[in-house]
């Protein structure tokens, strides 16, 4: 207790301590029902070696005070509903209130996934005209939304792009990864089973079609590729890309991570992308949670579509809905139950709110704001690849380094007017990548106060280097040793 | 559309400042034969209030007005109202990743909270910061064993619960790893006979559950003495994580991990969920997932990053322990202010009266003509039985009294067809219980009087599926 002493002080410089340290014998936060059956104890149902006698240390607080300490700990964070949260690749839009009351309502919050089908008919419902959204805006043919995040939908994808070519007796042993891709992509190959080929970027960090023509040989099974990528450039030779592929026998899987550049404006199976999945948490507004949860829908073409993951919900002719676990081709199950149906829910009422219009004015919102963050920064900052961008865009601290700051220390600065960093170091083929993604929740008045800003930090790296390697100042926590966590890691409490 | 924040005068400004005079000019760089010009065929626009009248619509379609006795892998509790109360605070679950720490020490500390919890539960030294359920925490503990042994054998029970063991099977499929399943004995606990002849020195793991999946409480002190004698790693998965509050945890396993949807987070027709995986302090550099650590600021004050990233896909790319990149945050929120709200002693009595209420309904439910109790280990709040003729018509019944009776285990076990998954909590209440034995009573006597009558009609009883 010695190295934080209690002061009564204002709320935000109060030191919220851990819950265990508030802890004190006796209390209770929850009053039970009234027994209704304890005729025995515990030692007499289940013999007394059995049985837990305590937990130690394990918290003991009201009700009112763990209100209390979460509502503080809240306030230490920043969310989308706290200001503009530019993180690249993220997607970090508004998430709808009346996607939270949805998703909470009896019946949808409240059905249990082995109750009958004739009696769960509304959550059938949900999941099938998700899984129908979807495919309608990637332009697939079918849809799973079992896997439970983005990173499994890549495992789900690559799982059914390997069990299609070992059926045509040609599996094959490689998968080719930009170097541009997010780490996901060439860890869900290596999980998969086939190898990783890492494919090197053109000048435009587009793919190079002679290189990818050159890797695509007989050993290849295919092609993990982000569109627009993760410079925020849509690949222009996405057609010949995807056809060179299939020509030689491999198949397309399209990382959808950067959708929110696409909805409404393009299809992917209509550029010739074979499978694909979704962020339900980045581009159909469920909410990113501090990390999760997320959903990974996979969307494929109906030559994919025998290897979904099994069960798939579906539609018989008199209008009710089931679930179908006869998929003797499907790649298996990839969790338990049935994905995550709370974010199939938000994700279909924010589809639902929008409609088509509303879907394809969102798409070029977002695309206008990275422009527009774009164009009126690159005097200031390096723009390594000068190209229109979509959803994003990528710019480097090429001329800060050269006064010693780097993208993170420009990050951590631009907390201190109050914003959001951008995604700093990635993707790893810009040198000090500062990755910006504004999303079409900021309105023009907040991106003006954003360029102001990057643009004075530019300024203060200019003047005064030193002040900016120190920032934020205004953080409850000023910058953390990261080092020492790692190398003598402290992972709990510990009495 | 209510969600945009730009005018339409913005939008003219901001194009005006780029050079354009049309938004398509953004979009000029897709080939324009791949330029979808169509409207896409999706419901909407609604008004908030058509959104809420068609997921209302949904939700009358629904079970929300039965008692369930349905468990398996997903719990019905009650969730205390300051749950959602807290969950709903924007700054938790419109945030990311705790990327930029200064900025996020909230989501920081509260992770940090839920693994000293799960540690503490799970009598583990240390838990990560969760995974997605679970299914996918059991099958990453197996990648786990397999990465630290550099063995390729796994022996799983046949009590795992059957989802996570196809789960498994995906997984593991392409790395050659063979999977061999233990049988439950009568007493319907791990058979130690068959689990010894199944170990070998190239078996790398051992997946055992408890509560395992026909409820049975295991007693792991021989188990875990067979398992380690052979050099392979135990696995123990929970996941009804509640009756660690009143059953010892595993204290010999070399992993503890689980679903903890029990803990504040809705059923939800099967998610989202939260995962766990608790370990040995020597493993971790071997665990999946985020893991949050405790350090100090520039000033020495005490704070929490993300560490020990090395381990991560966005560090390793392809040589990275998994593939995962998010962890199920705001339920493993949801989860640590449940158990804080519970703390020891609400968790205990909770865990008490499941107990109880288990117990009392299986007495019950035994002493009913041609219904059993087949087997005969200490459970918690989960049982078998074996219904006193069709499985599925005695459900229909029970439905007909607005309950949902349970899960008929011959989906899952052949050889248990006609045998009941029962699960009592704190949500059902003693009447529904008793309501519940009625029906059985009912079924079990005009089973006996059409099996007495002299025509030798085969079983109506099992013909009248709705």
């Amino acid at each position: 207790m010695k190295e934080h002493p209690r002061h009564a002080r204002p709320h935000i410089t109060r030191d919220e301590n851990l819950i265990f340290e508030r802890s004190s014998p006796g209390k209770c936060g929850v009053d039970l029902p009234a027994a209704e059956a304890h005729e025995q104890s515990a030692a007499e149902l289940l013999g007394d070696d059995l049985v837990r006698k305590d937990i130690p240390g394990f918290p003991e607080v009201s009700e009112l005070e763990v209100i209390r300490h979460f509502t503080r700990l809240s306030t230490w964070n920043y969310g989308v509903d706290t200001g503009l949260y530019p993180l690249g690749s993220c997607t970090m839009k508004y998430n709808p209130r009346i996607n939270e009351v949805v998703a909470r309502l009896e019946g949808l919050a409240t059905d249990h996934p082995y109750a009958p089908a004739e009696l769960t008919q509304g959550c059938l419902k949900v999941l099938y005209d998700t899984a129908r959204c979807l495919a309608e805006i990637t332009g697939m043919d079918a849809v799973s939304l079992q896997p439970a995040a983005g990173a499994q939908g890549e495992l789900s994808g690559i799982l059914m792009i390997q069990a299609c070519l070992a059926d045509r007796g040609d599996p094959r042993k490689y998968i080719l990864v930009p170097d541009s891709a997010h780490g996901t992509n060439p860890a869900s190959v290596t999980t998969s089973g086939y190898q990783v080929r890492n494919l090197k970027s053109d000048a435009h960090g587009c793919v190079d079609l002679a290189e990818l023509d050159r890797a695509m040989t007989e050993e290849v099974a295919g092609l993990m590729l982000t569109n627009p990528n993760t410079l925020g450039i849509f690949e222009v030779r996405i057609r010949e890309i995807c056809e060179l592929v299939h020509r030689k026998g491999g198949l397309v899987y399209m990382d959808g991570a950067n959708m929110n550049a696409l909805v409404g404006v393009a299809r992917p199976a209509d550029f010739g992308a074979d499978v694909m999945h979704l962020n339900l948490h980045k581009t159909f507004t469920t909410p990113h949670g501090g990390g999760g949860p997320g959903s990974g829908p996979v969307a494929v073409r109906k030559v994919l579509e025998p290897y979904l993951p099994s069960p798939v919900v579906v539609r018989s002719q008199d209008g009710t809905y089931s679930l179908d676990d006869d998929r003797p081709k499907s790649v298996g199950r990839v969790r338990a139950f049935y994905g995550n149906f709370g974010m199939a829910v938000r994700a279909l009422a924010y589809i639902a709110a929008n409609g088509s219009e509303g879907l394809r004015q969102t798409t070029q919102d977002a695309v206008l704001n990275a422009n527009y963050v774009m164009r009126r920064l690159e005097d200031l900052y390096d723009l390594p690849y000068n190209e229109p961008c979509m959803h994003e865009c990528v710019l480097s601290d090429k001329r800060q380094a050269a006064s010693g700051v780097h993208t993170i220390d420009i990050a951590k600065r631009l907390i201190d007017y109050g914003f959001h960093p951008y995604t700093t170091a990635f993707p790893l083929i810009v040198q000090g990548a500062m990755m910006i993604e504004p999303t079409e929740s900021a309105s023009k008045e907040e991106l003006d106060e954003f360029i102001e800003a990057m643009r004075a930090v530019a300024e203060e790296v200019e003047e005064d280097p030193e002040f900016v390697l120190k920032a934020p100042y205004t953080t409850r926590v000023s910058r953390l040793d990261e080092a020492t966590a790692a190398r003598k890691p402290v992972l709990r409490w510990k009495e | 559309m209510r969600y945009l924040p730009n005018s339409p005068r913005d939008r003219e400004e901001m194009l005006r400042t780029l050079g354009h005079s049309s938004i398509e000019e953004l979009f000029s760089q897709i080939p324009e034969q791949i330029r979808f010009q169509g409207r896409l065929n999706l419901p909407g626009p609604l008004s908030e209030q058509e959104v809420l009248g068609f997921f209302q619509q949904a939700a009358s379609q629904s079970t929300r007005d039965y008692a369930s006795l349905l468990g398996a892998g997903a719990y019905s509790h009650f969730r205390p109202a300051a749950v959602d109360a807290l969950l709903s605070r924007g700054e938790f679950f419109t945030a990311y990743t705790p990327y930029q720490a200064e900025l996020a020490q909230g989501t920081l500390q509260a992770m940090f909270e839920f693994q000293t919890l799960i540690a503490q539960l799970t009598g583990m030294e240390v838990s990560n910061a969760s995974l997605y359920d679970g299914s996918t925490a059991t099958n990453e503990a197996v990648l786990m064993a397999l990465r630290l042994t550099r063995r390729n054998r796994v022996v799983a029970a046949r009590t795992l619960h059957p989802e996570y063991r196809e789960v498994m099977a995906t997984y593991v499929r392409h790395l050659g790893t063979e999977i061999a399943e233990v049988p439950y004995s009568p007493s319907g606990q791990l058979d130690l006979a068959a689990l010894e002849a199944a170990l070998s020195n190239e078996t790398a793991a051992v997946v055992v559950q408890s509560p395992n999946f026909l409820g049975a409480i295991e007693r792991f002190s021989e188990i875990s003495e067979l398992v380690h004698r052979s050099g392979a790693l135990l696995i123990v998965t929970v996941n009804e994580p509640l009756s660690l509050a009143v059953v010892n945890p595993p204290a010999d396993a070399d992993i503890v991990c689980g679903e903890a949807q029990s803990f504040g987070v809705a059923v939800a027709f099967g998610g989202p969920y939260v995962g766990f995986l608790a370990s040995r302090e020597k493993f971790v550099r071997q665990m999946p997932g985020r893991l949050v650590g405790q350090t100090v600021d520039t000033e020495g004050r005490r704070g929490f990053v993300l560490t020990l990233a090395t381990r991560e896909q966005h560090i390793r790319r392809e040589k990275a322990t998994s593939n995962i990149c998010t962890n199920q945050s705001l339920c493993a929120l949801a989860a640590t202010i449940y158990l804080c709200l519970l703390g020891k002693q609400g968790l205990k009595a909770l865990a008490e009266h499941n107990l109880a209420k288990a117990h009392y309904a299986a007495r019950q439910l035994a002493a009913v003509p041609g219904t059993s109790v087949p087997f005969e280990s200490p459970f918690f709040n989960e049982f078998v039985v074996k219904a006193p003729g069709n499985a599925d018509a005695l459900l229909s019944e029970l439905r007909r009294e607005k309950i949902l009776g349970g899960v008929n285990l011959g989906r899952f076990y052949p050889e248990l067809a006609d045998h009941l998954l029962v699960c009592v909590t704190e949500t059902v209440n003693k009447s529904v219980l008793d309501r519940m034995v009625s029906v059985y009573q009912e079924f079990s006597t005009r089973k006996q009087a059409w099996a007495a009558a002299p025509s030798g009609a085969s079983h109506p009883v099992g013909q009248e599926k709705a």
